[in-house]
């Protein structure tokens, strides 16, 4: 279920604009990585094109590998429909459909793509994926009203719900929780750590506190200025790279010297 | 000028509504409030108002009395916004000033301009109403024109015939002007779009009749020249119809956030099930609200089927063969060509008139009912 | 699982992403859809042009429909004149009360009513043509001609209002009230949406310097939305321009060139023109008619696209999208 992402030399453009550029790095599988660094710095950018979402943003295009278990996302051939499927999802804000009841937004990845499971199945389905992201108790019972009806923070662990159902090998998680309440964001991070016993689990985020609390490894990223590409500076565990970082601009930026 | 003696002691606060540029000082010094000091009270327009329209009806009713003519509403509506306009300003500037004088004559004049404007709307609703009522009976909707030289006969030819042709537009115009738009949203990009956008622009300032004579120059080329066809009725409206289609379904298209998109695509939805299943449904209520009021725009065209489809007297079931007669060209030729009992044509004509204003505000209506009953909530 | 179809050529730029064959449908099918727009309209215009060719190329005496010694353009030339007369006409109604509703409902109204007074103006916009037309003949132009006759009694010194006074009403001047009402709810609801998109900042800016609403108005919304007003009246004029039943059934024209509002001789407009004249037409007529109307076109497409270029120049600078 959880599998190991190479990156190799991964230059991300838009259009001519350079925006990432020569990332190369390792997640381990069963962790949580989290990208941490200034706004601008092309964090965001880079996690998109680890199942290639960045694709969706006309002009945007990669230079280098990204390998999931010896497999190459960037292969000719590939169907980035297919890769999306294994490397789930969730965004900054939450997006459950509108038109749709929070089972239905459970079982979108499913029926979506127009395939058909009995219901017992689907019911199955449903509360081990909502169980999964700690939301099955608040809402066993009103599943079938809109996804719409739910607080922000139940939402977002509804799109995480959705993320799980479709069983992906990779949980990529845009800022999930920056648009959430201390109290959601709590179970947000808790959420984390239960499911990166079974996922591999990567997170960008602006709270460097959260990026100390949920995950293992952390990236750093960073920017010399506007309008020049971002790049990655340090990678380590996430201890080393609180307490005794190699890079001054790490150093200053977890310090809250700058950023 | 009594009231306005007393106006400021009806204020209590500060200046408000229009209040804000209140000349201090103008006022006797002994008022309470000094914000409030130098400004008319609430109540004087309305009063100079009502000042103006009884100055208007009595003058109007001398007038009447003197000619013995009937009593001139219009007249006397005109003067009162006039007087009301001179007195308004003239009060104020002796109490408040220029400045505020002018303000408040361009109230009263941007209030006029909407009672102007309402004039015509009551006055053809009023007529609609009560001339169309004389044979708005069961007969209209039972009974062709076949045979009919004065009195009876109905547009029950035109009402089907009016429902074909928009029927048929609708058919062609829906699924062109639906996907277009969605290219337009989904997947246009670079000169094929920009070249598509322009030139349904400049699709919806085609002037109906020309779309009229092109549907007839389209069909002319095939069956000869004096042809007349429902269906070239029905290519005409879909001409007029496809660019509104297609500019409030992209207007909708694009409401749908990008989240919603990006959301199924991370699922591993392809695009084109993403757009089925996500997009169209998420703005199907903008969507249908846009093709209704489409629908409502073409139904009452007339140039173009008088140009394309032609009148007849006759039921015409067959699109294919021979004239159509619509509802809009009935009450046209009817009012055109009245026959030997003149009044007869016209009551037709009216009635007809009404039964279409009252498909075309039947069709807003739901429209806007669907718009707000069934949009889901986007919530945020 | 990814077994796709495409040959697995090494050279393929990694850039172009697989194409799945239900995308590649329903892509394919929203394309042609545009497409079909786009031969549409080119159709609309070749079949306009091969149809008026032969009003232009014949022997104007084989023509019926001209008197003796007409050509196109002798033909042409009073029913240009009528349609741009009528609409400029309808035109200088149509704005200033246009803009007056639109105030009225963006600064004026209360902030409940306004939405339900827009729905009223709106209202105007569903009434079809044919019934506009139907009132003016039968309602309006009987209700005006006693003003028509007392303005060419007291004032007919004043070409406009050159004697004699209509005998029914039915004058270019009630053709292009009518007309003005017809265009007063699209001039309307685009000058109420720019009005309405006036940085707020702006207005309390003027309101905080002691203006008076009108000063506010006269400061910040009008010059902010002088280009949208513009547009919208350009675009009215459009709508004008093509208008043809009202004008048919209100008017009784004499196909003469004057600018006399109140007479009984009045110059037609092309489209009233065509409606009145194509249900007998044969023959050459017909190409002479589509002709007339390949000339509406073309004036139509040119005050649209100066009412686009003006709506796409004041985008630009106004920062908005």
């Amino acid at each position: 279920m959880s599998k190991r992402i190479e990156v190799k030399d991964l230059n991300v453009y838009y259009s001519k604009f350079l925006a990432v550029e020569d990332v190369s790095l390792t997640i381990e599988p069963r962790s949580v990585t989290a990208f941490i660094g200034p706004s601008g710095c092309g964090k965001s950018t880079f996690i998109r094109t680890l199942n290639r979402m960045h694709e969706v943003i006309p002009g945007a295009r990669v230079e280098g590998e990204v390998l999931v278990d010896g497999d190459n996302l960037y292969g000719p051939g590939v169907d980035p429909v297919l890769v999306r499927r294994n490397i789930g999802m969730v965004f900054q804000r939450p997006n459950p459909f509108p038109t749709m009841s929070i089972r239905e937004n459970v079982l979108a990845g499913v029926t979506l793509n127009n395939r058909r499971m009995p219901k017992s199945t689907a019911d199955d389905l449903v509360e081990k994926s909502l169980q999964g992201a700690n939301l099955w108790k608040e809402v066993k019972d009103r599943l079938d009203k809109p996804g719409s009806s739910l607080s922000g923070g139940q939402q977002q662990r509804l799109c995480i719900a959705r993320a799980i159902a479709v069983e992906p090998d990779v949980l990529l998680m845009d800022e999930p929780c920056s648009a959430l309440d201390p109290i959601s964001t709590l179970a947000i991070e808790d959420l984390i750590e239960e499911l990166k016993n079974e996922y591999t689990i990567v997170i960008v985020t602006h709270n460097m506190q959260q990026a100390s609390r949920v995950s293992d490894r952390t990236a750093f990223f960073n920017i010399a200025g506007t309008g020049k590409p971002g790049k990655l500076i340090e990678y380590d565990d996430t201890n080393t790279i609180f307490t005794q970082p190699s890079v001054q601009a790490t150093e200053d930026y977890v310090s809250g010297r700058f950023g | 000028m009594a009231q306005t003696e007393t106006a400021p002691l009806q204020r209590s606060g500060p200046a408000s509504g229009s209040g804000q540029g209140s000349k201090p000082g103008t006022g006797s010094g002994a008022m309470p409030n000094v914000y409030a000091s130098g400004r008319l009270g609430k109540s004087v327009p309305w009063i100079v108002l009502g000042a103006s329209l009884l100055v208007s009806i009595a003058i109007f009713a001398l007038v009447q009395v003197a000619s013995g003519g009937g009593f001139n509403v219009a007249g006397a509506v005109v003067l009162t916004g006039v007087l009301n306009g001179v007195a308004i300003y003239l009060t104020a500037l002796l109490v408040e000033g220029g400045r505020q004088a002018k303000d408040r004559l361009v109230t009263t004049l941007v209030s006029s301009a909407f009672i102007i404007a309402l004039a015509p709307l009551v006055s053809l609703f009023i007529t609609v109403l009560s001339r169309g009522t004389a044979r708005f009976d069961v007969q209209l909707f039972t009974e062709s024109m076949r045979n009919v030289v004065g009195e009876g006969g109905g547009a029950l030819h035109a009402i089907v015939g009016t429902l074909i042709m928009t029927g048929i537009a609708a058919l062609i115009s829906v699924p062109i002007g639906l996907l277009t738009s969605i290219y337009l949203v989904e997947y246009g990009r670079g000169a094929l779009a920009r070249a598509i956008t322009f030139f349904v622009d400049v699709m919806t300032g085609i002037p109906s009749i020309v779309a009229g004579l092109f549907a007839y120059a389209l069909f002319a080329i095939f069956f000869g020249p004096g042809i007349r066809l429902g269906i070239a009725g029905a290519v005409a409206l879909s001409v007029l119809m496809i660019p509104v289609v297609v500019r409030s379904s992209e207007e909708m298209l694009r409401l749908v956030p990008n989240e919603l998109r990006e959301a199924a695509f991370a699922l591993g939805v392809p695009k084109w099930l993403t757009i089925l299943k996500v997009v169209l449904p998420t703005s199907i209520a903008g969507i249908t609200t846009g093709v209704m009021l489409a629908i409502a725009r073409v139904i009452g065209e007339t140039a173009p089927l008088l140009v394309a489809a032609g009148f007849t007297a006759n039921m015409n079931y067959n699109p294919f063969d021979g004239r159509m007669q619509s509802l809009p060209v009935f009450v046209y030729s009817s009012y055109v060509s009245q026959g030997t009992d003149a009044q007869a044509y016209l009551d037709r004509a009216w009635a007809a008139a009404l039964t279409l204003i009252l498909i075309v505000m039947a069709l807003n209506l739901i429209a806007r009912l669907v718009a707000r009953a069934f949009s889901p909530k986007l919530g945020r | 699982m990814s077994s796709p179809a495409v040959a697995r050529t090494e050279s393929a730029p990694p850039s172009k992403p697989v194409q799945r064959l239900g995308d590649r449908i329903f892509s394919g099918s929203t394309l042609t859809a545009g497409a079909l727009i786009l031969a549409t309209l080119a159709a609309v215009a070749a079949f306009l042009v091969l149809q008026s060719v032969p009003a232009l190329t014949e022997n104007p005496e084989d023509i019926s429909i001209f008197t003796s010694g007409e050509t196109f353009w002798t033909y042409v030339w009073p029913l240009i004149f009528g349609t741009l007369w009528a609409s400029a006409l309808a035109l200088v109604m149509a704005v200033p009360v246009a803009i007056g509703i639109a105030l009225f409902i963006s600064h004026y109204a209360p902030r409940r009513l306004a939405q339900g007074l827009g729905y009223v103006v709106d209202l105007l916009a569903a009434v079809p043509s044919v019934v506009f037309g139907l009132w003016g003949a039968n309602t309006l132009a009987p209700l005006v001609q006693p003003f028509y006759l007392w303005l060419t009694e007291n004032l007919g010194w004043i070409p406009l209002f050159a004697p004699p006074a209509s005998g029914t009403g039915r004058t270019i001047l009630t053709a292009a009230v009518v007309l003005a009402v017809m265009i007063l709810p699209i001039i309307t609801a685009l000058s109420r949406e720019v009005f309405l998109q006036t940085p707020v900042l702006h207005e309390e800016a003027a309101l905080a310097l002691g203006a008076t609403r009108w000063e506010m108005i006269r400061m910040t919304v009008l010059p902010f939305g002088r280009a949208g007003v513009v547009s919208a009246a350009m675009l009215g004029l459009g709508r004008a321009l093509g208008e043809t039943m009202a004008v048919a059934m209100v008017l009784s024209s004499s196909g003469i060139i004057s600018f006399a509002l109140l007479t009984s001789s009045n110059p037609s407009t092309i489209a009233a023109n065509i409606a009145l004249s194509f249900p007998e037409a044969y023959g050459l007529n017909v190409n002479v008619l589509i002709a007339t109307g390949l000339m509406l076109f073309a004036i139509t497409l040119a005050v649209n696209a100066i009412a686009r270029y003006i709506i796409n120049r004041r985008k630009e600078f106004s920062g908005a999208n």
